[in-house]
This record gives C-alpha cells, sequence and structure tokens, in this order.
C-alpha cells in the first residue's frame, strides 16, 4: 500500500508508543514478519539489544522486569520466533512479571491459511499471558498498546501479548487520537483494601499466642518493604519469607527466621507448622513453600492479604481474607496499631530454633563446598547487590547462603523453575542496573541451556560476575534420585562438560577457574574486584546435598538434614 | 453440586475460547454453555452450567473467570430466584398406530410439534432442564433419533438480585 503524506505506518505508531511508555529498551529478534518493524527501529533512537536467541531475549525482559518493577519489553518474529518465547511467558506468568510482547504474524489475509511462519499465537499463549491481542485495524495500535502496559503492570503483574500481522505494521492511517483513555470493564483489580477486614487481623493478631508472618512477592510488587519492617517491627513478629519474598524483608534482621519451603530453615519451617496466627502478605502459598497441606499452619487461624482474589483460599483456607495491594494494607494497618501480643514464649521458642539450627553444611580443605563458595561472595559482595540464579541445587543455596536483604535484588524462576533463566535474566537486570553488582549463580547445566547469551555480555561490556557452580552433573535431580531413586542416576551425571574457561574465552570473556578450597578467599577477592565480565568456575564437590530438605509429600515439619 | 453462573463478556474474537480454556485447564466439567448477544452492543451474556464439588470450587471458578479481561461479570445465581429456560429439538421414531400417544405427552409439557416426517416427529420443548429431561424420558421407548438442546440460560427475577452468593463482596 503507499502512504499519502502524512500518514503514518502501523510500525511508526508502534514505536510512538513504546516512547510515550517510556520503555527504556527492548530485547528482540528480527524475521520475516517484522522486518516492517525493523525497518521503522533502523531510524528510530529506540534502544534495541539483539539478543542471539529468542528465548534469551524474553528472560531478559524477565530480569529487567524483576528488578525494575516496569514492563520489559520484546519483539519476536512470528512462527518459530513466536513459539521460542512461550517458556518465557509461561515463566512470567507464573511469577507475575511485567511485560510486554510483540510478536510477528503473516499478513492477515493469509491468517489461517497455515502460510510459512504462521502460528497461533493467541491461541498458543492465551493460557500463559495475563491478556492477549491481535491488531486488527492500523489505527487500533495506539489503544493496544496503552491498555497491554496498563495490564501488564497494574494489578498483579503479567505477561501481555500483542500480535502483528505483518500488513500491520505497513498500512498506513491519516489520524490517530490525541488522548488515548483506558476502559477496561472486564479489568478493575481492586486495590483498596477492606478496612473492616484489616481491623479483624488486628484484632485477630492482639489475641495470638504464636503469632507469624509470611512474606512473599506481592510485598516486592508493592513496593511495600519499609512498610512491612515497620508493621512488623512494631509488634516484634517472626518472619518467614517465600523463595521470591527473599529481599521483602532483611534476611538478617533479627526478627527474620529465614526462607520457608521444601528447602526451608528448621525455624522457618517449624515455625509455619507451630504457629496459632500466620498472616500471609503477598504470597501464593504453592506446594513449595506449603509441602504438605495436611500439616501446614494446621493449628493456625490465617489471615492473608493479596491483590489477587484467586489466590486467597485456594490452596490454603483463608479465615480473615483481605484482597487489595499489600502496600496499602500495611498502611492501614501501621495507623491503626493495636496492644501487642502476648508471646514471648513463642518467641524464645523461634529465637532458640534459630541458634540451635542453623543453615549448615560440612566444611572441607580438600574439595570446595559450594556453601562456602556463596558465603565469602554474600561478604564480599554490596549490601544492594543483585543476585540472579538458575535453577537447580545453587539456587537453593544461593537462596541459603547468599540471602538478601534489600528489596529487588533476588531474580530467580520460582514458580515455573525454567533452567537456562540465569544468564539472560542477569543481563536483563544489569542492563537495568548497568552501576550495581550482578552476581548470577549458575550451574553446569542451566549454563549450557542459554550460553549463547555471553555475547551480549561482552558486546554490551556488562560486568556481570558469572559463578559457575560446577559439579559434572545435573545437580538436583542427581539429589532426588540419591535419597528416592536407589542412587541410580539415570542421566544426570555429565562427566564429559566442555571446557568452560575456552567458552569464556571464545566469547572474549575472563575465565576463572578455582577448585582449591584453601586459595578459594583470595582468589575470588581477586574475581570480584576485576572491572568487566568474568566468569568465575568453581569446580565443587559433586555430592553436596542441598539440605534441610521437605521431601515430596511430607509435611512442612519433617525435615531431614538439620 | 450443580451450578448454574452467568457472565458478561466483551463480545471479541475468541472470547469463548478464553472462558471455556479457564474451565478446560482448571477441570471444571461444563454440563452446558450457551451464549448470546446481551441488551449492549458488544456485550455477550454466557450462561453455564458446572458440576461442582464444593462451593470453594465455584469460588474458584468464578474468580477466575472474572481475572480475563473480556470477561466484565460473573455471577452464580444458583441460590437466586432464577427463570431457567432450555429449548430442544427431539427427533423421536413413530408409526400409524402410536403417533396419537406421543401427541398425548405434548400438551402437558407444553411442547409443539414442529415438523411430522414419513416415521418421525421432531418435538420443540421449552422448559427447565428437568422438564426437558423429563420429556425425554417419556419418548425414550418410541425410539429417540437426535436430540438437539440449546443449553440453559437463565435470568434473575424482579428488578434486585440478592447478594448472598457474592461473597467476594465481604472482602
Ligand atoms: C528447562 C528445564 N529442564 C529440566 C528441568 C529439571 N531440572 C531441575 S534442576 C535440574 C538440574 C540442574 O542442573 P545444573 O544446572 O547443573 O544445576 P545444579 O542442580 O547442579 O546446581 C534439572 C534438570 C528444569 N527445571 N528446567
Amino acid at each position: 500500500m503507499k502512504l499519502k503524506e502524512k500518514q503514518r505506518t502501523g510500525a511508526q505508531l508502534l514505536i510512538d508508543a513504546l516512547k510515550e511508555e517510556q520503555v527504556e529498551i527492548v530485547f528482540g529478534y528480527p524475521g520475516g514478519a517484522v522486518l516492517p518493524l525493523y525497518d521503522c527501529i533502523y531510524d528510530s533512537d529506540l534502544r534495541h539489544i539483539l539478543t542471539r536467541h529468542e528465548q534469551g531475549a524474553i528472560h531478559a525482559a524477565e530480569g529487567y522486569a524483576r528488578v525494575t518493577g516496569k514492563a520489559g519489553v520484546v519483539i519476536v518474529t512470528s512462527g518459530p520466533g513466536a513459539t521460542n518465547i512461550l517458556t518465557g511467558l509461561a515463566d512470567a506468568m507464573i511469577d507475575s512479571l511485567p511485560l510486554v510482547v510483540f510478536t510477528g504474524q503473516v499478513n492477515t489475509n493469509v491468517i489461517g491459511s497455515d502460510a510459512f511462519q504462521e502460528g497461533d499465537l493467541i491461541g498458543l499463549t492465551m493460557p500463559i499471558t495475563k491478556h492477549n491481542y491481535q491488531i486488527r485495524n492500523v489505527a487500533d495500535i495506539p489503544q493496544v498498546i496503552k491498555e497491554a502496559f496498563h495490564i501488564a503492570t497494574t494489578g498483579r503483574p503479567g505477561p501481555v501479548v500483542i500480535d502483528l500481522p505483518k500488513d500491520m505494521m505497513t498500512n498506513g492511517v491519516n489520524e490517530v487520537p490525541e488522548k488515548i483513555e483506558i476502559h477496561l470493564p472486564g479489568y478493575q483489580p481492586t486495590l483498596e483494601p477492606n478496612k473492616h477486614q484489616l481491623e479483624k487481623l488486628v484484632k485477630a493478631l492482639e489475641q495470638s499466642e504464636r503469632p507469624l508472618v509470611a512474606v512473599g512477592a506481592g510485598v516486592l510488587h508493592a513496593k511495600a518493604s519499609a512498610a512491612l519492617l515497620k508493621f512488623v517491627e512494631y509488634y516484634q513478629l517472626p518472619v518467614v519469607y517465600t523463595l521470591h519474598g527473599m529481599g521483602a524483608f532483611p534476611a538478617d534482621h533479627p526478627l527474620s527466621l529465614g526462607m520457608g519451603g521444601m528447602h526451608g530453615t528448621y525455624a522457618a519451617n517449624m515455625a509455619l507448622y507451630d504457629c496459632d496466627y500466620l498472616m500471609v502478605f503477598g504470597a501464593r502459598l504453592d506446594d513449595r513453600f506449603t509441602a504438605n497441606l495436611d500439616h501446614f499452619a494446621k493449628k493456625s487461624k490465617i489471615a492473608h492479604i493479596d491483590i489477587d482474589p484467586v489466590e486467597i483460599s485456594k490452596n490454603v483456607y483463608a479465615d480473615i481474607p483481605v484482597v487489595g495491594d499489600v502496600g496499602r494494607a500495611l498502611n492501614y494497618l501501621n495507623e491503626i496499631v493495636g496492644k501487642h501480643p502476648e508471646c514471648k514464649e513463642w518467641m524464645d521458642l523461634n529465637m532458640k530454633r534459630k541458634k540451635d539450627h542453623p543453615l549448615k553444611y560440612e566444611p572441607s580443605d580438600i574439595v570446595l563446598k559450594p556453601q562456602y563458595v556463596l558465603e565469602i561472595l554474600n561478604r564480599l559482595a554490596a549490601k544492594d547487590a543483585i543476585v540472579v540464579t538458575d535453577v537447580g541445587q545453587h539456587q537453593m543455596w544461593a537462596a541459603q547462603f547468599f540471602a538478601r536483604n534489600c528489596p529487588d535484588t533476588f531474580v530467580t524462576s520460582g514458580g515455573f523453575g525454567t533452567m537456562g533463566f540465569g544468564i539472560p535474566a542477569a543481563i536483563g537486570a544489569q542492563f537495568a542496573y548497568p552501576d550495581k553488582e550482578v552476581y548470577l549463580i549458575v550451574g553446569d547445566g542451566g549454563f549450557q541451556m542459554t550460553l549463547q547469551e555471553l555475547a551480549i555480555i561482552i558486546e554490551h561490556k556488562l560486568p556481570i560476575r558469572i559463578v559457575l557452580l560446577n559439579n559434572y552433573a545435573l545437580g538436583m535431580v542427581r539429589q532426588w534420585q540419591e535419597l528416592i531413586y536407589k542412587e541410580r542416576y539415570s542421566h544426570s551425571l555429565i562427566p564429559g562438560q566442555p571446557d568452560f574457561m575456552k567458552i569464556a574465552e571464545a566469547y572474549g570473556i575472563k575465565g576463572v577457574r578455582i577448585s582449591d578450597p584453601k586459595q578459594i578467599e583470595s582468589q575470588l577477592k581477586e574475581a570480584v574486584a576485576y572491572e568487566g565480565p568474568i566468569l568465575i568456575e568453581c569446580i565443587i564437590a559433586p555430592k553436596e546435598l542441598v539440605y534441610p530438605m521437605v521431601q515430596a509429600g511430607k509435611g512442612i515439619h519433617e525435615m531431614e538434614g538439620v | 453440586m450443580k451450578r448454574i453462573i452467568v457472565a458478561t463478556l466483551n463480545n471479541t474474537a475468541g472470547v469463548l475460547n478464553r472462558v471455556t480454556g479457564v474451565m478446560a485447564r482448571r477441570r471444571f466439567n461444563i454440563e452446558s454453555i450457551s451464549v448470546g448477544h446481551s441488551e449492549k452492543e458488544g456485550i455477550s451474556r454466557l450462561t453455564f452450567i458446572v458440576n461442582v464439588e464444593n462451593e470453594n470450587q465455584t469460588e474458584q471458578l468464578t474468580k477466575h473467570l472474572n481475572k480475563q479481561v473480556d470477561v466484565i461479570k460473573v455471577l452464580d445465581i444458583t441460590e437466586d430466584d432464577v427463570v431457567e429456560r432450555e429449548l430442544a429439538l427431539i427427533k423421536v421414531s413413530c408409526n400409524s398406530t402410536n403417533r396419537m400417544e406421543i401427541f398425548g405427552f405434548l400438551d402437558p409439557f407444553r411442547a409443539q410439534v414442529v415438523d411430522v416426517g414419513k416415521d418421525t416427529l421432531i418435538i420443540q420443548i421449552v422448559g427447565a432442564q428437568n422438564k426437558v429431561d423429563a420429556l425425554i424420558d417419556l419418548l425414550k421407548p418410541f425410539g429417540i433419533r437426535e436430540i438437539s438442546r440449546t443449553g440453559v440460560i437463565a435470568s434473575v427475577r424482579g428488578t434486585k438480585r440478592q447478594e448472598k452468593t457474592n461473597k467476594l463482596l465481604a472482602y
């Protein structure tokens, strides 16, 4: 179609809309269906980062979204480009990360004809997005994009897909509305909590003898860490956090009992078992956190605050349900403060458990213990350093021994457990905060799922400190096989790993290999001080297990290895 | 436990897919579903019947549906005073000897014959689901060739529905 004078194409409208949304960075990968859009990007000042695989683009956007709270933006082509991001969408959906993802699509006149690189992205992404759109009118583009950013970032955040038929990028329109109003009668998240319910929450707290606070990622999304700290300190309540709640409450605060769940601390899990009043702030209470529901907080009354009504009474019945923004809820709770509960005995018990059963491991001066490596890193790292993990044993060790004290400093794939998340997510986090220290903790398995993205690290000189904990195994699988499958290590041991130092070299990244416990302290110090990207490969004890562990089907109090 | 749920939806492409997708993913068993234009332009009204084990399941379902951007409102109206109707077309075998017997059933059910074939009749019935079921049972001995049912639609009587079923409002 020939453009008339003053007409704007769909692609131009799209880029205008991204500017309007103040998008700082886009991760993407071009292809046939999005060529018109990329042609337009060529002329624009939009910052576009070319990843080496679409999965890398979406995980990078997730990392960016996790640490900033802003929407991560992704552009991919149709068909295979779009199907390559499905894992990332599912990951962002379950971990509530705001994304706006543009997928290319074939021309509208051939949709449904099995055209080259056609894919039913609306159908494929329906269950793994908060919402999705297909552009059918060029003039709708500004409106749809505005809505998409609104939906992605408000309420319970999540990914939104916009499918772009190729002709919708090249066709032009004469007029676009000056001001766009959002009118979504079917999307009205409840932000303001019911005050009456919060008053009930306080009444129950005053009367409790064994109160406990459980903190999830909702507190981070609501940017409510300071309000939470005030609430907890006023009442002097013990706190446990979920994997994603990490950083919402300072891990080394005296009132913190640590992370709860499958690999949680003894003190946290026993508190969840024994409490008589559990207040849950922005957590889904999924099976990795609750273990067998028959034993989770069974002696307890439960108050549950969440912005997503679905989460309330989904897994655990809530006696006092509160739908709303957890930040607003905490602010009101801090206004109406009540009497302190009488719970000295309970506090003493928790503190004794914390002292008697800290996280532990058997030190060694022969083999490197991963926990030791992480302990040292924790000491060396800045307080607000961002820790990104992949998925596996190293992820749990990082949560235990490289725990965080500041909000939005822990980036991990918790709900979906996506191996390969780490490298690109660290890239996204470092792009978001070029001046912050970013540590990536990754296993030798997951490293090889997205290592092609190392290319961007050097291309953009991202000073990420990659700590590869090499146990020559799919460690977490190996652990389950050792404990549950009678040491039958079916396809989990990988003696023939590549030479990771050579990989680092090939990508132009400095590499150091560490294997001697006696030298690790000084070697790590030197490595961490290096300015620029560095791959620190630690050859760790291959048989090390993550403990404590609540095995599948067991109750939260039935921990092994405490 | 049978629940009647009504929902208003944006009449956008694929919206029915979104709604049934939510139910399928969460393993809800849909007994009947019926959708059409509502009194407002661009808005469809959906009535469906699900079989659930307990009230908590219904609450979960309505909450999940409400999360869909294109779903405007969802209500479980089972406990309300509702008018519930379904239309069925039942094609039944008949011959000259039993035709009159079949005709005899129609009046009490306010059913009608809408087609007469050589050896078949098509009977149309409008009523609550159990009434339709009852007529089908009576016709079975004659040999039923085909049944087409629209699925239940429902409307709450009067102008004000009681909010007793909408627990969400409490928190
Ligand atoms: C994409 C994907 N495939 C498979 C798994 C199952 N899985 C979970 S942990 C794990 C082992 C990870 O090994 P590695 O990356 O070496 O880390 P380690 O557990 O040794 O620290 C596997 C295979 C997964 N979570 N994600």
